[in-house]
């Protein structure tokens, strides 16, 4: 059975394919791109649905690389199989889930259920990410090696810092010889301790106690070291602060191999909001203030900040609808990521090749898997974008358990309408179908 | 809304009317031994004064004078939208065993008199409580009456009657305002 | 008159106008707490529940105080109480209480914006006795009642206020009032007790208690609490007491009638000398009195004008 997306703009970076086109698709392989493929010798031969997205931008499957999926063990705030259905609305095909389950993905049993469950609803392709210390306690590595082959494609402590420089290292080295990358919460504890928000005139302002930007920018400084000195790559999370900013593009200027991720929260919001004490607002990094988002901004412009990924944290209302101090850290991000996103395209920060770049070739590069491509033979990871549709957010609506969102009521513009993973359809967006597609064909799992 | 103003006391006329209630308390209480003047705020308070001037003048002796600011004790706080200002309430000795003489302007539903009595209640056990007011304009809710009047004046509820003292109006007059 | 508004959270909303009619409304209460029957029927028949989730002493009785004395009925309830160590959510507690009806919640809290999550989930008046570090609205206004009646008013003067600045709530609403009302503020303490960027909310900042005071004409020292030691803000209780206690030499450097405050209890020999404590500069026990007229201004006003 072959299908055949029409006459949207292809974007892919990894080929420097940007044009109007067609997308041959056979068996969930991408088969061929170009124009007018409707008429190549093949569909005479075999049966073929035409999909119809011209005026919408389609790209290689979009990947988040920093989620939390809560399962097993937060079911309550997360599940996978929910977990999953707001990574397709969202127009994501793959994600990587990080480890601060419950217990913690510190062993091949909880890595293998995490790959089998996922693979049930059949819905995105999720690449777990495991401890880098048991319990991420900080204080014995885990056996990277058996993770890698339970289905870990890297490692990171993520919810907290990997506080000892000297195991640090090891990690480094010893996932480098396994080809893996290791992802880094840099957070000094000390630093931060019992701060609530940016620490600055707003929280001398509210009497709230503060986490100061160097308790981020003295361990990027250290990973970006330890990264020189041990010859490996590292990759930062959730990068917030300017000087953070500052730090890595000077160790990509000494030929560090220093990747790193922000959040579309860090280039949004600024801490003003927390006024409200609106605890939607309450995340760990915490927002920072205008020069912050002003210098995320020209990281993502001049390639310093390499991928965008959401940090998708859902919570229970019980944890989030408490005094500020007691609520959890943490925003869902899934389903706005791509919306929040296509505002910098629209500002003139990022063009359209390179946000797909941040959001699926780039990350398939550091997390070192086969996706973020429209290459021939490559599975048909397919997100179609409609750039021009006006939406709003409404959280009661989200696939997501988390309703932990601070953007419920914004108008965005700019939306995934529909998600393919191998050639099935994962997600199509209710609005767009009723105005345009006259055949299409579901998958196992619909998602409506 | 047109409001008609009409003139029913003049400055002499409010004059004479203190002097003979002066006089009026005098007698009745047989002179100033145990008496205290409680002016109510605010138009009270003023015409307060100007009877103890007075009696001052007839006895050559002055009589202790108090205010009372009775929004504290108003029945209808938490109905009115809109609060009055609060002022000090000043009593400069107990009332037990004394007599009091309240002092107001105007006489009409009698609840303004019955806020006051309730708060003189609480400086102490007077022996008596009479009642001076320059206006008595009918329509009480309470059983309430006054000792000693300057004028009865006949009024009907759409009109509102206004005591203007020089020392918070710049002139003396009583007048009659109708609300069409 | 009356305030236009549900909820008395923080100075930083008042405006100028609201902290006068506060403060000219608590004036007229003072003469009610020196009658033999201190009493008045004003607030009979209304509900005020103290809902403190932090010990107080000084505070919840000046509020029980308060409201006793406008005859409403008032109701403490105090972290020791069993359904707070429960852990029943503070929104629960709230709703429960909400169920019976009162008119006025006083709420103190150590954490910031706890009021706000009160007032935005239920009906009562929400009056803020203290969240965390951030605002006191009641002890600034009894504060400002102080300044103004001992020095006639409030605009021109300089205070200083001295201690602990980074978590103190009093210090953030005297702030927030003081400079409303047109006086200038300077805060002094030692380095790792002054907030980043306090320059920012228009004040001057000194590490020396010396400089800070200089024609002072009011000098309000807040209280250093003991457990901060253990968080490495200053070395010992020696050191601070050394430098930042006030006593009568530093007296000499200030106004020659510089009155001194404390919101209270005082740690004497570490905030304030016992000879200055009891001195003839201090008027620590004025700010007492006012506290109650303060706060029986509020109840007042709270009630009876959102109908």
């Amino acid at each position: 059975m072959i299908l055949i997306l029409k006459g949207a703009r292809i974007i892919d970076p990894s080929q420097n394919i940007d044009e109007v086109g067609d997308i041959l698709i056979q068996d969930g392989i991408i088969v061929d791109l170009g124009s007018n493929l409707s008429k190549s010798s093949q569909t005479e031969k075999q049966s073929t649905q035409f999909v119809d997205i011209s005026g919408c931008v389609v790209t290689p499957g979009l990947i988040d690389m920093h989620t939390h999926l809560r399962e097993p063990g937060f079911e309550y705030k997360e599940t996978i199989v929910s977990g999953c259905a707001a990574a397709a609305a969202g127009g994501f095909t793959s994600i990587a889930c990080m480890p601060n389950t419950h217990p913690v993905n510190d062993n091949r049993s909880v890595t293998e259920f995490i790959i089998r469950k996922a693979s049930s609803c059949s819905l995105v392709q999720v690449y777990p990410i495991a401890a880098i210390s048991s319990g991420s306690e900080g204080k014995n590595l885990t056996d990277f090696w058996d993770l890698k082959e339970a289905g870990a494609v890297g490692f990171s402590d993520d919810g907290k810092p990997l506080m000892d420089s000297a195991l640090m290292r090891r990690a480094l080295e010893y996932a480098d010889s396994l080809n893996l990358p290791v992802i880094s919460h840099c957070e000094d504890l000390r630093l931060s301790s019992g701060g609530l928000m940016n620490e600055n005139s707003i929280s001398t302002e509210l009497g709230l106690r503060g986490i100061p930007v160097v308790a981020e920018e003295v361990m990027v400084a250290r990973e970006a070291l330890l990264a020189e000195f041990t010859r490996t790559p590292v990759h930062i999370a959730h990068v917030s602060t300017a000087g953070s900013v500052r730090i890595i593009r000077d160790a990509k200027s000494r030929s560090i191999r220093i990747t790193c991720e922000t959040a579309p929260h860090y280039f949004t919001l600024t801490d003003d909001v927390l006024r409200s004490f609106n605890s939607d607002f309450k995340v760990n990094p915490p927002l920072r203030e205008m020069n912050d988002v002003t210098a995320l901004k020209q990281g993502l412009a001049d390639g310093t900040i390499d991928a965008i990924a959401s940090d998708h944290a859902p919570h229970a209302l019980t944890d989030k609808e408490v005094e500020f101090e007691y609520a959890a850290s943490g925003m869902v991000g899934l389903e706005t990521s791509l919306g929040l996103s296509l505002k910098l395209v629209e500002d003139k920060i990022l063009s359209w090749n390179d946000l797909i770049r941040k959001m699926s070739t780039d990350p398939a590069r550091i997390l070192r898997i086969s996706k973020g491509t429209l290459r021939p033979g490559a599975n048909a990871d397919i997100t179609v974008i409609d750039p021009e549709m006006v939406w709003t957010v409404e959280k009661h609506a989200f696939l997501s358990k988390g309703k932990n969102t601070p953007f419920h009521g914004w108008t965005l513009k700019g939306k995934a309408v529909i998600t393919f993973v191998r050639g099935v359809i994962t997600y199509q967006d209710k609005a767009f179908l009723d105005n345009r597609i006259k055949v299409a064909k579901r998958g196992k799992f619909y998602i409506s | 809304m047109e409001k008609i103003k009409k003139v029913v006391m003049d400055a002499d006329g409010i004059d004479r009317s203190l002097t003979r209630i002066a006089y009026e308390i005098l007698e009745k209480n047989k002179g100033i031994g145990d008496l205290i003047l409680v002016g109510i705020r605010t138009g009270g308070v003023f015409l307060a004064r100007r009877l103890q001037q007075k009696i001052s003048a007839i006895e050559k002796n002055e009589l202790p004078l108090g205010i009372l600011d009775i929004t504290l004790y108003r029945d209808d706080l938490s109905i009115s939208g809109h609060k009055p200002r609060l002022g000090k309430t000043e009593i400069p000795c107990t009332l037990d065993d004394k007599k009091v003489i309240l002092v107001d302007d105007v006489l009409f539903t009698g609840r303004t008199i019955r806020a006051a009595m309730d708060a003189l209640i609480d400086f102490g056990r007077p022996k008596s409580i009479q009642l001076a007011v320059l206006i008595d304009r009918g329509h009480r809710e309470l059983p309430i009456r006054a000792d000693f009047v300057g004028k009865n004046l006949p009024s009907s509820l759409w009109e509102a009657v206004s005591v203007l003292l020089t020392e918070k109006d710049g002139c003396d007059e009583v007048i009659i305002k109708e609300e069409h | 008159m009356g305030l236009s508004r549900k909820d008395i959270l923080g100075i930083q909303e008042l405006s100028v106008e609201e902290i006068s009619l506060i403060l000219d409304t608590a004036e007229s209460f003072i003469e009610v707490s020196t009658r033999e029957i201190k009493k008045v029927p004003t607030l009979r028949g209304k509900t005020i529940i103290n809902l403190f989730y932090e010990p107080s002493t000084r505070t919840r009785t000046s509020f029980e105080i308060a409201g006793k004395r406008l005859s409403a009925d008032t109701i403490n309830i105090s972290s020791s109480t069993s359904s707070m160590v429960k852990g029943e959510t503070l929104i629960d507690t709230a709703r429960n209480l909400e169920a019976m009806n009162p008119d006025i919640v006083v709420i103190r809290h150590p954490a910031v914006g706890a009021p706000h999550l009160l007032a935005r989930m239920i009906r009562p008046s929400i009056i803020n006795a203290g969240d965390g570090a951030h605002e006191h609205p009641t002890q600034a206004l009894l504060d400002m009642m102080t300044i103004r009646t001992k020095k006639g008013k409030i605009d021109g003067l300089h205070v200083a206020i001295i201690g602990d600045i980074a978590h103190s709530r009093v210090a953030r609403s005297n702030i927030h009032g003081l400079m409303k009302m047109g006086a200038s503020v300077t805060v002094a303490g030692p380095a790792t007790m002054l907030p980043r960027d306090i320059e920012k909310m228009g004040v001057r900042a000194h590490t020396h208690l010396e400089d800070a005071i200089q024609e002072a004409d009011i000098i309000m020292m807040l209280r250093v609490q003991t457990e901060r030691q253990n968080q490495n803000l200053f070395p010992s209780l020696r050191e601070y007491a050394a430098h930042y206690c006030l006593d009568r030499r530093h007296i000499s450097l200030a106004k020659d009638d510089v009155l001194v405050m404390h919101p209270g209890p005082v740690n004497r020999g570490i905030d304030i000398s016992p000879e200055v404590a009891d001195g003839p500069y201090s008027v620590i026990l004025d700010q007492v009195t006012n506290g109650v007229a303060v706060r029986m201004a509020l109840l007042y006003l709270l009630i009876g004008g959102k109908e």
